[in-house]
């Protein structure tokens, strides 16, 4: 365009000018559209999501004997479907997977945010993404093939290989990077200005640590525990694989198999007559489902509450 | 002068002692937990790696040609992984062309377009949370809308159906991570963009994304690593555990719409196989995939660590 031709140069100037080449405004138009639909995917994801488990689930629900849900035992062929076995299943591995994978993640994440140096930092951390990598049903075999018989079979002699002991240890391995990488992400965001006000005052590093460091991310701790329970909740091949059968009589015990939400599910689908539209037992997996997105949901969403409280206050 | 005569002789040795810390022992002991956390981090990561590799090293040194392009058989000498590779490829071509550019182009929108309103703030929180929905409960979703209800397209339980729920179950993962490259492009690059007179479009594609692509490719690449070693949902799409009817080659297309399996299947089925000589090749298969899944995964942190030595 030469000077001349310019609106400018003849002294007259319309919001037409201004508002620039239609062939461009039209393609500006059409990219914007394409973006916000690959937004509202997600929103769209979640409604199929919810949809998908809710009809299915209030089919089991209507269509079961309500006094089946608490039985003796999850045998989902022969019509019991005890809810009771599956919750405490979950809470045995996840309470081991918690109390192991808790203070390895927590002290490992002090360690790489307050002690460690630059070099040491770089060495480290790709070591905690490899084990963040591993795919699980890898540590599912690990903890059927290693950790049952050197670990678990060593402190209860009696414990058959397939156990929950063993695969909550499996699912602590796969959270502990977790766990690392948030409360590290949580410390780290606290405000050097607050550890130098200790070591001014001549507080030790272990204090500063303990006492201002971990209190001013205490919130990013909790948020950290929280999701890593959450993630324990929600896994599934460790537990399917070294957790025990297809089927489960009610058991409190960590040293014995028994089914957990997500693994009920799974072997539900995998089994030899798979899921083919029969009956109660089809639906069951959709009711299991349900239970387990509500309470992972009801997790995420309180970790991601305290999150963006920490987030304001920095 | 004052302040030395304040001082008694004790009180001077302990001002020492606290400057110096040469007498921390709480503090040493803490630090010394710390370190042990450390080290037991890494010899977990040591002892799986050691235990597949005594396990699976026999079948690889022996007869790796063989284990790659045999299928899966009920004698452990005889079987192979070329199937499970052969699904696990497709799934992660398909992930990548699903998952990716929607995933990049929602985070465009979510950080280049979207208005701080609520509106935003509820795609984001939703977003947040789907990135912590278990993966099996992907596998029911896309059982019900893949393998059921569009049926006609994906043929059912096939390779297609099970690559989609891969990829819907990686897609917020990528959201959030391209999001984040995103928001660290400087606002100065865009301003002298808008300065010259570019379009929003136009600013995007010449200086946000190129400046983001590092970071953009980090995450994909992490969440490929995460998609190729996913099993649970494959299951429920109904991934098949032994042998598929299917005897394409490893680059035909036509097995979308085939029943399918993949490496993560393959050792979930033989590591509960307790026949003698499956521990064994369900260690050598693990290999394999570690080696597929790790390579993904370093090159991710490779790119990662190079960009941020050179900003």
């Amino acid at each position: 365009m030469a000077m001349t031709d310019l609106p400018l140069a003849t002294g007259v100037l319309s919001i037409g000018d201004l508002a620039g080449n239609r062939r461009r405004r039209g393609r500006e138009r059409r990219v914007r559209r394409f973006f916000v639909a690959a937004a509202l995917t997600s929103l769209v994801i979640s409604a199929l999501i919810v949809g998908s488990l809710a009809v299915e689930a209030g089919r089991f629900v209507l269509s079961v004997d309500l006094s089946a849900l608490w039985t003796t035992g999850w045998f989902p062929r022969e019509g019991f479907f005890d809810v009771k076995t599956l919750i405490t299943a979950t809470l045995i591995v996840t309470a081991v997977a918690m109390l192991v994978a808790g203070p390895i993640g927590f002290a490992t994440a002090v360690y790489l945010s307050e002690y460690a140096g630059a070099r040491t930092r770089r060495l480290l951390k790709p070591v905690l993404e490899t084990l963040a990598g591993v795919p699980s049903v890898v540590l599912g075999f690990f903890a059927l093939t290693w950790i049952s018989p050197h670990i678990v079979q060593w402190i209860e002699p009696a414990a058959p290989l397939s156990n929950l002991a063993s695969a909550g240890l499996g699912v602590a391995i796969l959270t502990i990077p977790l766990v690392a990488s948030v409360s590290e992400d949580a410390m780290s965001s606290v405000p050097r200005s607050l550890r130098e006000a200790a070591s001014g005052l001549g507080a030790r590093r272990m204090t500063t640590s303990l006492r201002v460091v971990v209190p001013a991310a205490v919130s990013g701790l909790v948020a950290a525990a929280i999701l890593a329970t959450s993630r324990a909740i929600g896994e599934t091949m460790v537990v399917l694989i070294a957790g025990g059968a297809d089927q489960a009589q009610f058991t409190a015990s960590p040293f014995q198999p028994s089914l957990t939400m997500t693994a009920a599910m799974a072997s539900l689908a995998g089994g030899s007559d798979a899921v083919v539209g029969q009956g109660n037992a089809y639906q069951s997996l959709f009711f299991v489902g349900l239970m387990l997105f509500l309470i992972t949901f009801g997790l995420n969403v309180a970790a991601n509450r305290i999150v963006r409280r920490v987030r304001q206050k920095y | 002068m004052a302040v030395a005569r304040v001082l008694d002789a004790g009180m001077a040795d302990r001002v020492k002692v606290s400057l110096t810390g040469a007498r921390d022992g709480r503090g040493f002991l803490f630090r010394t937990l710390l370190q042990l956390a450390l080290l037991l981090t890494v010899v977990i990561l040591a002892a799986l790696l050691v235990q597949v590799l005594t396990l699976g090293w026999e079948t690889l040194a022996t007869r790796l040609g063989d284990f790659l392009t045999a299928e899966s058989r009920s004698r452990a000498h005889e079987a192979g992984v070329f199937q499970g590779l052969r699904g696990t490829l497709w799934i992660g071509v398909i992930t990548t062309l699903v998952a990716f550019p929607l995933g990049v182009s929602a985070a465009v929108y979510l950080e280049e377009y979207a208005p701080r309103n609520r509106m935003t703030a509820f795609i984001e929180l939703n977003i947040r949370n789907l990135a912590g929905v278990p993966s099996v409960v992907y596998g029911i979703l896309a059982y019900t809308i893949f393998v059921t209800l569009l049926r006609p397209v994906t043929g059912g339980k096939t390779a297609l159906s099970g690559a989609l729920a891969v990829a819907v179950l990686v897609l917020p993962v990528v959201i959030i991570t391209s999001a984040e490259a995103i928001r660290a492009v400087p606002d100065s690059l865009r301003e002298a963009g808008f300065g010259v007179g570019a379009t929003r479009w136009e600013v995007i594609r010449s200086h946000v994304l190129p400046y983001a692509a590092p970071g953009i490719l980090t995450g994909t690449l992490l969440s490929l690593g995460r998609a190729l070693g996913e099993a649970a949902p494959l299951i429920l799409v109904g991934a098949v555990a032994g042998s598929v009817g299917y005897s394409g080659g490893l680059l035909d297309p036509g097995q979308l719409r085939e029943q399918f399996t993949a490496m993560p299947i393959v050792i979930a089925t033989w590591s509960t196989n307790a026949r003698p000589g499956f521990d064994q090749i369900t260690a050598a298969a693990i290999v394999v995939l570690l080696v597929v899944v790790l390579m993904a995964n370093a090159a991710a942190i490779g790119l990662r660590n190079r960009f941020e030595k050179k900003r």
